[in-house]
């Protein structure tokens, strides 16, 4: 019963450590439980105690896409985070805080203050954190929601720390729901209840499931942030679903050792972010070389260096693009979410297999580590599974090549352990027996034949994948062209547009390598006014694609700040763009976190 | 001698050195140590009937690394430093194959030292033959981690002042369960301790003194041809380290070969790793996820 009037926004801001994620999770899952759509954006700092952290949720009774706009509802753990944020709630709002510490300051006028007194509502000398559960309870009243909804959750949460915690924590909770019934007014609309309850999900988990589904059992791995919830969700499922997670000394090693067990037959992946995926490239290069079929996964931080570890940027487009010494064939892949990246992960592992080539997926901390709802209905956990032509027979006399030069430039692949088809790999150009040509003398026309054979595997890569669309209607004043994980804010900037007389459609581009330039320039090439979004300063994308088409966009919104676009960042880029203000808009970061 | 080593359920049959014999010529120089090593590894193979098809060996870069071309078995000829980082993905991936890991010491110790630290203390079933040369042969002369202080070079053409690394002590501090020295100028001594280390479960090195005859005239065959002594007839106890540290440590009249320290028994990580408990090789476990672990991770996220 998706009636889009329900559109909600709580954030919860205090220090590492305060125990932000907890009542975050708590109010995600009941509302994710009750059928509304979650887009949940965490933002905080390198540390494990202190720094600030705020972490936003929204709820929608239509898709959520992005983390939205507005507040309605702040809760403050700590002072700073009051400080921080008390500007940013506009009239109708709501404040929740621990009025025993925390002074409120003055608000705008019509945002109602919502003081819990907590000590008087508990015993709060043995545990700091009950005021996250306290404010839990007086949630659900503004909110509109049965306290028994909270109470089911709680009991689930603290069900394995015995009855104790868990009655503990159900009074203390149910304290805050008195206190805010009496003193505090609910929001007019109270959350509703959706069509069926919804999966949560990060986008971490996502790529990993992906690549579970894929039928990937070897998973190695070097933690680094944010790309280390791909390693969490492997080690924890490793046994249930038969993969061999490893942690490796280093990303070095993380990436030689997935092609070693990509060589020996079995579909291997790695994630890691920018950093690691700099000490990964060389061994890309040895899996193109060699053809053997393996995924890495850059999610992508703000850089260079260790740049800003816990900030978002799509900053790896040309490290990606240029991964490694030399002219190889590799496919390159943004996906746009959560449920997309999920999908991708089987996708590029057929045609990885397919074509014996590397695939490289950029992810980027708002896709990887953002929470959201999904309909669990269309997470495909069975894909169809292709792996190419694979030997794993021993068959006739044949004296077997391993890089026998067929038309398709694809070499039949024996695994090793097979009677018959004994070959060596090896990252020195070789001949089509594997003998390397500077064993005899270097030819040059063996390299030549050995550089076109691998080159002819991927002339027929686009028709391999779906080209893009343009999304939206057909005659607009703006096409908005972004890649990778600005698909949901723009998605989400359209509507608001249209609000304001403004047609405008988007061009998503996920699939970097093969870029469909025909299509491109054919869809582009009606586009009243072309503008690209992008999360870098210096247009990694728009660099691109004027370098594999010649297209020149008319304008770019462009943010490198470490936070990810809000919809109304591109709303009043796409304004001051058409008004002829600026051809670049940096749109300005309101939330200081 | 005939060893019957069962290996991927293949029949035993009489092998000869000569079944082990690569595609390509070796390109060594005439003369270079490393020839010993090859001939030492096809003896043994073909005495311990390993069929070549059920062999992976693993290279990283430089003159020694080219051995798996000059070897009949499957083969990869990796990055330089790389080797044991590809060959523990290749073995975990498929534990029914023998997989042996050749290269130099500027490679193994050098630009793979962290490997070489990491791959012994995991004790990965793989056997590791470096020949140490103590140089860098293929970019025509600079020292190596295991050049010998005032050792000229082109590098170093005042003599080296590092003190060089041993091999043999860090392999031990780093956990190796199996660590030898061979020298490649007595194959038939050295092909003795390849069997051992093949037929060890679990990580064995072989630091092989290897001589290059074009750019190490300090350490060639005259200088270890009068200073090797079989450890065999040292009377050593190849489970007591700490002995096993004291005379890999002697570099002066006597240079000791043979098996320094084995520790048997210790479990490996392909018989740690929970995925490999139930079945064969993880190669054979490639099915798609079943109705219950597809309907376990998505019950998961409610």
């Amino acid at each position: 019963m998706s009636t889009g009037k329900y559109d909600f926004s709580i954030a919860i801001g205090g220090a590492a450590g305060q125990g932000i994620a907890t009542p975050g999770n708590i109010v995600a899952q009941m509302m994710a439980r009750r059928g509304l759509h979650i887009n949940a954006y965490n933002a905080y700092q390198s540390i494990v105690r202190g720094g600030h952290i705020f972490l936003t949720i929204r709820a929608r009774d239509d898709f959520s896409r992005s983390h939205g706009d507005k507040l309605d509802l702040l809760l403050c753990l700590n002072q700073d985070t009051m400080d921080r944020h008390l500007d940013l709630m506009v009239s109708g709002t709501r404040v929740l805080f621990n009025s025993d510490d925390i002074n409120p300051g003055t608000p705008a006028s019509g945002v109602e203050l919502c003081g819990l007194p907590i000590s008087e509502l508990t015993d709060n000398s043995r545990n700091r954190l009950v005021q996250n559960t306290v404010a839990l309870g007086a949630f659900m009243h503004l909110s509109g929601l049965d306290f028994e909804i909270l109470e089911e959750s709680t009991r689930q949460r603290f069900a394995r720390q015995g009855e104790v915690v868990v009655e503990e924590n159900v009074s203390v909770a149910r304290a805050g729901y008195q206190y805010a019934l009496e003193n505090f007014t609910p929001f007019p609309i109270p959350a509703p209840l959706g069509e069926k309850p919804l999966a949560i999900w990060t986008g971490n988990d996502a790529l990993a499931m992906g690549g579970a589904a894929a039928g990937v059992k070897f998973y190695a791995a070097y933690p680094m942030s944010p790309s280390t919830g791909v390693l969490h969700w492997m080690a924890k499922n490793a046994r249930d679903l038969g993969i061999m997670v490893r942690q490796m000394e280093d990303e070095i090693a993380v990436a030689n050792t997935v092609i070693g067990a990509a060589h020996s037959g079995v579909r291997s992946m790695c994630a890691t972010s920018g950093g690691g995926f700099a000490l990964m490239t060389e061994a890309i290069g040895m899996a193109g070389m060699m053809e053997v079929p393996a995924v890495f996964i850059n999610v992508q931080r703000a850089g260079p260096s260790t740049g800003v570890p816990t900030k978002t940027e799509q900053g790896d487009l040309w490290q990606a693009l240029g991964a490694s010494q030399g002219d190889f064939e590799r496919v390159v892949v943004a996906p746009f979410n959560s449920l997309d990246a999920f999908n991708t992960m089987p996708e590029l592992f057929n045609l990885t297999d397919q074509l014996q080539i590397p695939g490289i997926v950029l992810s980027d901390l708002l896709i990887s580590e953002g929470t959201s709802t999904v309909d669990p209905d269309l997470v495909d956990v069975y894909p169809e599974i292709n792996r190419g032509e694979l030997i794993t027979e021993s068959t006739g006399s044949k004296e077997y090549m391993r890089y026998e030069s067929t038309e398709s430039g694809v070499s039949p692949r024996a695994l090793p352990g097979l009677e018959g088809h004994i070959h060596i790999v090896a990252t020195d150009e070789h001949d089509e027996n594997s003998l390397l040509i500077s064993d005899e003398f270097t030819d040059p026309h063996k390299r030549r034949k050995m550089v076109e054979k691998r080159a002819r595997k991927i002339i027929n890569l686009e028709n391999m994948v779906p080209s893009p669309s343009i999304e939206g209607e057909e005659d607009a004043d703006v096409t908005l062209v972004g890649w990778g994980s600005t698909y949901n804010v723009i998605k989400d900037a359209i509507p608001m547009l249209k609000e304001s007389g403004i047609k405008v459609n988007h061009l998503p581009i996920k699939w970097i390598v093969p870029l469909h330039k025909k299509t491109i320039e054919e869809l582009l090439s009606k586009s009243n006014k072309t503008i690209i979004v992008e999360n870098n300063y210096s247009g990694q994308f728009a660099r691109y694609l004027r370098s594999e088409t010649g297209i020149t966009a008319d304008g770019y919104i462009r943010k490198y700040d470490g936070e990810p676009f809000a919809p109304h960042h591109i709303v009043e880029a796409v304004k001051e763009q058409l008004a002829g203000k600026t051809k670049i808009s940096v749109p300005y970061q309101e939330i200081m976190v | 001698m005939t060893i019957t080593k069962e290996l991927g359920g293949s029949a035993p049959i009489e092998l000869t050195p000569k079944d082990f014999k690569g595609l390509a010529d070796p390109d060594w120089c005439p003369g270079c140590g490393d020839f010993g090593v090859l001939n030492a590894l096809q003896r043994s193979c073909a005495e311990m009937g390993i069929q070549p098809h059920s062999i992976l060996t693993v290279s990283g870069i430089g003159c020694s690394s080219n051995f798996p071309g000059y070897f009949n078995s499957y083969g990869m000829h990796t990055l330089h430093g790389r080797a044991l980082a590809v060959a523990g993905g290749a073995k975990l991936a498929n534990h029914e194959l023998t997989v042996i890991v050749t290269g130099g010491d500027g490679d193994g110790y050098g630009i793979g030292g962290n490997h070489f630290t990491h791959t012994a203390r995991r004790n990965v079933d793989l056997t590791y033959l470096v020949m140490n040369n103590q140089i860098y042969g293929l970019t025509t002369g600079q020292i190596s981690p295991t050049s010998s202080v005032g050792m000229k070079t082109k590098s170093t053409p005042f003599g080296s002042v590092e003190t060089p690394l041993n091999p043999l002590t860090s392999a031990i501090m780093n956990g190796a369960t199996f660590v030898a020295r061979g020298y490649s100028g007595d194959p038939r001594h050295l092909s003795d301790i390849m069997k051992q280390a093949i037929q060890h479960k679990g990580f064995s090195l072989i630091d092989i003194l290897s001589p290059c005859v074009t750019f190490n005239r300090d350490n060639d065959h005259s200088f270890f041809k009068q200073r090797v002594n079989k450890l065999e007839d040292a009377n050593h106890d190849t489970s007591d380290w700490k002995a096993a540290c004291e005379l890999a440590m002697e570099w002066g009249d006597k240079i000791f070969t043979g098996v320094f320290f084995q520790r048997e028994g210790a479990s490996t990580l392909e018989q740690q790793e929970p995925v490999l408990r139930d079945g064969g090789p993880l190669i054979k476990q490639m099915n798609p996820l079943t109705k219950e672990q597809g309907s376990k991770i998505i019950n998961a996220l409610m």
